[in-house]
């Protein structure tokens, strides 16, 4: 049966399963729409921008465990896409991404909306391709998902040239897929299993650290059960909320920049660490000497060995599918006689429970101004922690990590790595098309709204009713914050003068806005806008501009060395 | 520490573009970088010299596998090892100069390929090392030009890189 190169890509999306592909349309992808319009089991979705298309696809991929699908144009399409691109690449989010590209033997002319989208993308791509002839489209197709979601996940760009997507072939779709290069491990080795829980059995000050790959990998319950079994303290990092119930009594809470005092102390003082799906980055550890300066022993669970020593010495590397892995040492532990010294253990308990009572996540509310902490603690009140927490990235990321409390994975979407202001409205987006039923916020700021608001329209081109709770500072907090403790109190820039009235612009994309300025209405304008379940509500929080996060640990410094809200 | 390490990687456009881009996108230092297909048409054999601590080393090594079109990596200077490294220098070859570089080129186990009125083109391999000594031992300034490959290593005895 011979079929067109748009045709094969519509067929191999299907093949994949692929429900929903969010994209826009443009001359290089012509062809590939025109096959769009001629089916139903790929929905598509239209976006307003390329980087929310890519975003979108993103927090569908983050809230399930499917790969996220984005399609655009050659040229101005594909360079829109690669803020998108490098946010799930940071981040290891598993998706395919589609792009057109100019006529083969127009390729190099500077034809008119052309790119180098192999090279444009190259260093934030798991892997991509150039496809030249249609005969090859179908395999790199399967070869592009297989990439996207085994291994260490991440995106993956496939560039299909328009006479491409025009040529008719012979069309198979191969069942199966081996890339002699590419052989990711799964399991972890024994032997290195084995010392791990014999370090783990001795441990005086245990400290469990769980990153992203927790999530990815589906591991959150292994690792609850290992946690819990031995009675460790556990950590997340911000990527990891929601790989460890963040109610439970062993869970200390995110660590890192903005993490609780008990997490980042246990965290330094601790004499053997287990990181599991965790890289040990700038923001988690802070600066690298100081916290090579207790001694300890570390056993790192990764995927990707290259994570591995990468910016801390490891003593037990295991390398292989967290899941697995921790699968895997369950069963060696269970068989074990020993078991962790419950003496020594109270000890450590003692000393976290210590720095715990210093409640590092206190704030003083107020009853002038709406605290932005406590919109985020009445919005986990009002969806009982249940809903989908997609974030822009600033203050309100921090707020919205510290005061909702996950409790299941891959209910907390946010940009991580790259730390990208726009992703969460696309995100939600995704994230609400990939679980109609379920409720989704984007906690946001008047900063990064702005940067994707257009999606307001995608969302009622599909009636996609998410809650974007805007904490409305008036300024860009996280860099007023830095300024304020750093660069003299000289606000260089992170004020917003002539911010549009948000609820005006909400109605005027069809949905609901609300303005919420007092203190005592914010309960009651959650739980109303909760109640419209089938409308997008924008609410409008009008918080303190002055308030900071806390705790903080500044760039550059060691864990223990952070700012507390108590200490000013 | 100075490294010699040697990959095999699909021999496919763009390959070579992700070998270079990790290590400018990473801050990895390039000393010499050549790279050409093996008896396999569909593999490229590279070798790269670089210079780093151990952990940037290890870290190299690490994110060299990672890439999708590498298929294999060892690095040479692990063990027993071999490099080679081809230099064509174009030199003013005149007079008594002419006996002089013959002589020179003769020392060195170099030969002359090339012959004009003023001029020799000399062909010679050997370590880096060697090529630069051969550079400083004759008169500077007959040198008019030199190319030289980069280096390209290869195990000792059993130390084979094959798929």
């Amino acid at each position: 049966m011979e079929l067109t190169g748009a045709e094969i890509t519509i067929r191999c999306l299907q093949e994949e399963g692929v429900e929903h592909v969010f994209g826009y349309p443009g001359g290089a992808v012509l062809f590939i729409y025109d096959e769009l319009f001629k089916q139903d089991k790929v929905k598509h979705v239209l976006v307003r921008h390329e980087q929310a298309a890519v975003h979108a696809a993103d927090g569908y991929s983050r809230s399930t465990d499917k790969v996220g699908v984005a399609l655009v144009t050659s040229g101005p399409g594909v360079t829109n896409a690669v803020t998108g691109i490098a946010t799930a690449y940071m981040d290891s989010i598993p998706m395919v991404v589609i792009s057109g590209q100019v006529p083969t033997s127009y390729i190099g002319e500077d034809a008119f909306q052309e790119v180098d989208a192999v090279g444009v993308t190259r260093p934030c791509v798991k892997h991509n391709f150039l496809v030249k002839d249609a005969k090859d489209l179908a395999v790199t197709l399967k070869k592009a998902f297989y990439l996207a979601k085994s291994g260490r996940p991440g995106p993956v760009l496939v560039d299909i040239p328009k006479d491409v997507s025009n040529q008719k072939v012979a069309f198979s779709y191969p069942e199966t897929i081996s890339i002699r290069s590419y052989n990711p491990v799964t399991h972890g080795d024994a032997g290195q299993i084995k010392k791990a829980v014999q370090l783990l059995l001795e441990a005086k000050r245990p400290m469990v650290y769980g990153g992203g790959g927790v999530i990815l990998s589906d591991a959150a319950k292994p690792l609850t059960e290992l946690v819990r079994l031995l009675g460790f303290p556990c950590t997340n990092t911000l990527m990891g909320l929601g790989g460890y119930p963040a109610n439970d009594k062993q869970f200390l809470g995110m660590l890192g920049m903005h993490g609780t005092l008990e997490a980042n102390m246990a965290m330094q003082e601790c004499d053997v660490l287990l990181a599991v799906g965790a890289r040990f980055d700038d923001r988690v550890i802070g600066n690298v000497a100081h916290f090579n300066s207790v001694p300890r022993k570390i056993i790192h669970i990764d995927i990707d060995p290259a994570s591995i020593s990468k910016r801390v010495k490891v003593d037990v590397p295991i390398v292989g599918d967290v899941r697995q892995v921790l699968t895997d040492l369950l069963t060696v532990l269970h068989s074990s006689k020993q078991k962790p010294d419950a003496a020594v253990l109270a000890t450590w308990w003692q000393q976290i429970e210590a720095w715990r009572s210093r409640k590092s996540l206190t704030y003083r509310n107020s009853d002038e101004v709406i605290k932005p902490q406590y919109v985020i603690e009445k919005l986990y009140a009002i969806t009982r922690g249940e809903a989908f927490v997609t974030s822009d990235v600033g203050q309100h990321q921090m707020w919205a990590a510290q005061y909702y409390k996950f409790d299941q994975p891959r209910r907390w979407i946010n940009s991580g790595g790259l730390g990208t202001m726009g992703f969460g409205l696309p995100a939600a987006m995704g994230v609400q098309l990939a679980h109609p039923d379920a409720t989704v916020a984007c906690v946001t700021g008047e900063g990064s709204i702005q940067m994707n608001i257009q999606e307001l329209s995608t969302c009622k081109q599909y009636n996609v009713p998410v809650k974007v709770i805007a904490l409305n500072n008036r300024y860009l907090g996280m860099v007023r914050q830095w300024q304020e403790f750093f660069h003299g109190n000289r606000y260089s820039h992170s004020y917003m003068d002539a911010l549009p009235d948000f609820v005006k612009l909400a109605e005027a994309y069809g949905h609901v806005g609300m303005h919420v300025e007092k203190p005592s209405d914010v309960e009651g304008a959650l739980r109303e806008a909760f109640k419209l379940k089938d409308r997008l509500v924008f609410m409008d929080f009008q918080t303190d501009p002055t308030e900071n996060v806390y705790p903080m640990v500044p760039g550059g410094r060691g864990l223990s060395e952070v700012i507390l809200a108590e200490d000013l | 520490m100075r490294h010699i390490i040697s990959l095999l990687m699909e021999n496919e456009a763009g390959a070579l573009s992700r070998v270079a881009g990790l290590f400018s996108a990473r801050g990895y230092n390039i000393e010499s970088l050549t790279v050409a297909p093996t008896e396999d048409p569909t593999l490229s054999r590279m070798t790269i010299v670089t210079r780093g601590s151990d952990e940037v080393i290890e870290q190299i090594n690490k994110q060299l596998n990672k890439l999708v079109d590498v298929v294999a990596v060892m690095d040479l200077s692990d063990g027993g090892h071999l490099e080679r490294e081809l230099m064509l220098v174009k030199v003013r070859a005149m007079g008594q100069n002419r006996e002089e570089l013959k002589r020179m080129t003769d020392i060195f186990r170099g030969r002359i390929i090339d012959v004009s009125a003023q001029t020799y083109t000399l062909e010679l391999t050997g370590t880096g090392s060697k090529l630069d000594s051969f550079l400083q031992a004759i008169d500077h300034d007959l040198i008019l030009e030199t190319v030289r490959t980069g280096a390209s290593g290869i195990g000792r005895g059993d130390r084979i890189l094959k798929l």
